[in-house]
């Protein structure tokens, strides 16, 4: 058995193959590094396979704590396991859209899920799940009801400021002078596909377009983006764990 | 003294003596320059002028990690975080006048080229009316066409007349031409030699590491007029030369594995830092964009040439040039990969990154990845990034190599 540790900056995710790359549990645990995260992934995913540590041939660890991870046989960047994830679930995929807790990455792959080349945000959280975070907290909304809430939007209320602290503030002043919560939050899913559209055009998008990542759970975000670059967004079974596919994808190519 | 001197001994000698003597001639009441890295030095060596450079003493302090201090210093008198940090480092220099990193004297008159940069002369203006002195000022053109134009040489030129009649003002002292005409032919054949040597490192396994490039990079600054430095780079390509016939790579220990450009100024804070993450991986930087900007040849007593060549910079040229200057050096250095240092503080550089490399990509196959940093401010740089992305690197040029096999 093979098993792919992603273990990102908020939350850690485990999946666990078997020979003919069949997928044997898949677990998520929103703690990231620095935290008791990955251990709890790692026995979660094994109690849901049913296996002991001792039945894993070969582990990839990947994701922002890929390194500070001592029990990995291997440690590949979370760039590479997303295309390879999410060209085992959608092979004929040509862009990776992958936004997580602290960033945000257009990932073009080549028909055999190889990264062509890549685009990260840089040191901003805008675009990114902590901009989302930040929002849902400011609209005083539970963060898995955000795209709800945004639904019953009667118009959108526009967030020019692209840094997370402008728009914070920005949405504290719109608040105070009477915008409606739910008008707000659609112009902050508006924002975040803005942004990441944005670094879309750096490098190209390509259809079909897969998306990973927690975010990707958010489907307001899905529908936002989709408009903002044109194309149909397929979004990745389990998108939170696709990291962790590729990386239990490439363990098992390892231990050939 | 049996025992050869090393260039990198001599380097180091050679930078201890280009401070001590600016300093020394302050002292003994000689008129000292500061000027931009890659301007008209012909004309301040041609009249003995001793010159120091901001932006070379900059990035010293930067290397020395002690950069905070004076970027804190000019920020606190209102210089924007947003301003070119070589710019804040020296800024704050002008007030604090001390750093472990080497001290340089105050200018009696101010030299400005802004073939590097179009920022570059406000930061100079600056520095000239805080100090009360005068500014000669070199304006060379963006050339927006793929070659110097006429008119723009043209232009030029007559500012370097213009300027010989400012030296001679301010000196007192008539301007030599038959000594001009000498320090015209060293300048080129020092160039000559910067160029013979970097390119040593096309050789497979590079004899050079290329982060030495950065150390040496130092002296052409300083030295292209002298015969000291021309000597240097002799020595330098001597060396390099011994190293390719003895099948030498770049390092002491461990395989040349990947090939690899890096495009931009280096993050000194973070040398060491960016260097050991590229060592790890076998990555070896042979090359650079940057450093052909001083390989700044013409022949002697030319002075239309003089100016075409200072124009020619790399940065001052459209963007067709820059594509191709950088898919000329993959073909040449036989890389693997590029690296592209995203610098939040050079406007000029980035600007075009993006699509320079959209599209040598395309042209050349050659992956490549762009990270965020800065050339002095150590806050604007994360050494987990940039290792991700450098593995990023890794992962593209090995599955270029083997083609989707797995390797160990």
């Amino acid at each position: 058995m093979y098993m792919g540790i992603d273990i990102g900056s908020s939350s850690s995710k485990a999946v666990i193959l078997d020979k003919t790359r069949r997928i044997l549990a898949s677990a998520v645990v929103n703690t990231g590094t620095g935290t008791q995260g990955p251990e709890k992934v790692v026995e979660t995913a094994l109690a849901l396979a049913g296996l002991f540590p001792e039945d894993i041939l070969y582990r990839v660890a990947t994701g922002y704590g890929r390194m500070l991870y001592g029990k990995a046989d291997r440690q590949i960047t979370e760039i590479s396991c997303h295309a390879r994830g999410a060209a085992y679930l959608v092979p004929e995929a040509g862009t990776i859209i992958d936004i997580g807790g602290q960033d945000a990455k257009i990932i073009r792959v080549d028909r055999d899920g190889r990264v062509e080349n890549f685009v990260m945000n840089d040191k901003c959280a805008a675009g990114t799940g902590r901009f989302i975070e930040v929002m849902a907290r400011i609209l005083d909304c539970p963060i898995d009801q955000l795209a709800e809430l945004s639904t019953r939007a009667t118009e959108e209320i526009a967030i020019s400021s692209t840094c997370t602290v402008f728009a914070e503030s920005e949405v504290i002043s719109q608040l105070a002078s009477g915008a409606k919560r739910e008008n707000v939050a659609k112009g902050a899913h508006h924002s975040i596909a803005m942004r990441v559209a944005g670094l879309g055009g750096r490098i190209g998008i390509r259809p079909i377009v897969v998306m990973t990542g927690g975010v990707a759970l958010n489907l307001e975000i899905v529908r936002a983006l989709e408009s903002e670059i044109g194309y149909r967004i397929v979004v990745a079974e389990n998108p939170q764990a696709t990291g962790a596919l590729g990386a239990a994808l490439y363990a098992a190519e390892c231990n050939l | 003294m049996d025992q050869k001197v090393t260039s990198k001994a001599l380097l180091g000698e050679l930078l201890d003596k280009h401070y001590q003597d600016a300093i020394d001639a302050k002292a003994r009441g000689k008129l000292v320059a500061w000027s931009t890295s890659i301007a008209p030095q012909e004309l301040l060596e041609t009249m003995n002028i001793k010159v120091v450079y901001p932006e070379n003493h900059a990035a010293a302090i930067g290397a020395r990690k002690c950069a905070q201090e004076f970027i804190d210093d000019s920020e606190s008198k209102g210089y924007s975080i947003d301003l070119c940090s070589y710019a804040r480092v020296n800024l704050g220099y002008m007030s604090i006048r001390d750093s472990i990193a080497g001290n340089i004297p105050m200018p009696d008159f101010i030299f400005c080229c802004n073939n590097i940069c179009n920022t570059v002369i406000k930061w100079y203006e600056n520095i000239a009316k805080d100090l009360g002195v005068p500014i000669i000022l070199f304006d060379m053109p963006f050339n927006h066409t793929y070659e110097v134009q006429e008119h723009s040489v043209k232009y030029i030129r007559g500012q370097f007349e213009d300027a010989i009649a400012k030296l001679e003002e301010i000196s007192g002292e008539k301007f030599d031409y038959d000594r001009f005409r000498e320090v015209m032919a060293v300048s080129s054949e020092t160039a000559r030699w910067w160029k013979k040597a970097t390119s040593l490192a096309a050789s497979v396994p590079s004899p050079l590491n290329g982060f030495d490039l950065f150390n040496y990079m130092a002296t052409i600054v300083c030295m292209r007029g002298k015969q000291e430095g021309l000597n240097l780079f002799k020595l330098w390509a001597e060396e390099l030369q011994e190293k390719i016939r003895n099948g030498e790579g770049p390092w002491k220990t461990g395989e040349e594995k990947y090939r690899i450009m890096w495009d931009g100024i280096a993050c000194w804070p973070y040398l060491s830092d960016t260097y050991k993450t590229l060592k790890n991986h076998g990555i070896n930087m042979v090359t650079s964009t940057y450093p052909d900007s001083w390989t700044i040849v013409y022949e002697s007593n030319d002075i239309d040439g003089m100016a075409r060549a200072y124009s020619s910079n790399y940065v001052n040229r459209n963007l067709d040039y820059g594509v191709d200057n950088i898919a000329g050096i993959v073909k040449e250095f036989s890389l693997d990969g590029i690296i592209y240092h995203s610098n939040r503080s050079c406007k000029l550089m980035d600007f075009r990154q993006y699509e320079v490399q959209r599209r040598v990509r395309e042209r050349t196959g050659v992956p490549s990845v762009i990270f965020d940093g800065d050339q002095t401010d150590p806050r604007a740089f994360s050494l987990a990034q940039y290792e991700t992305r450098i593995q990023t690197l890794v992962e593209m040029m090995e599955q270029r190599k083997q083609e989707g096999r797995c390797e160990r």
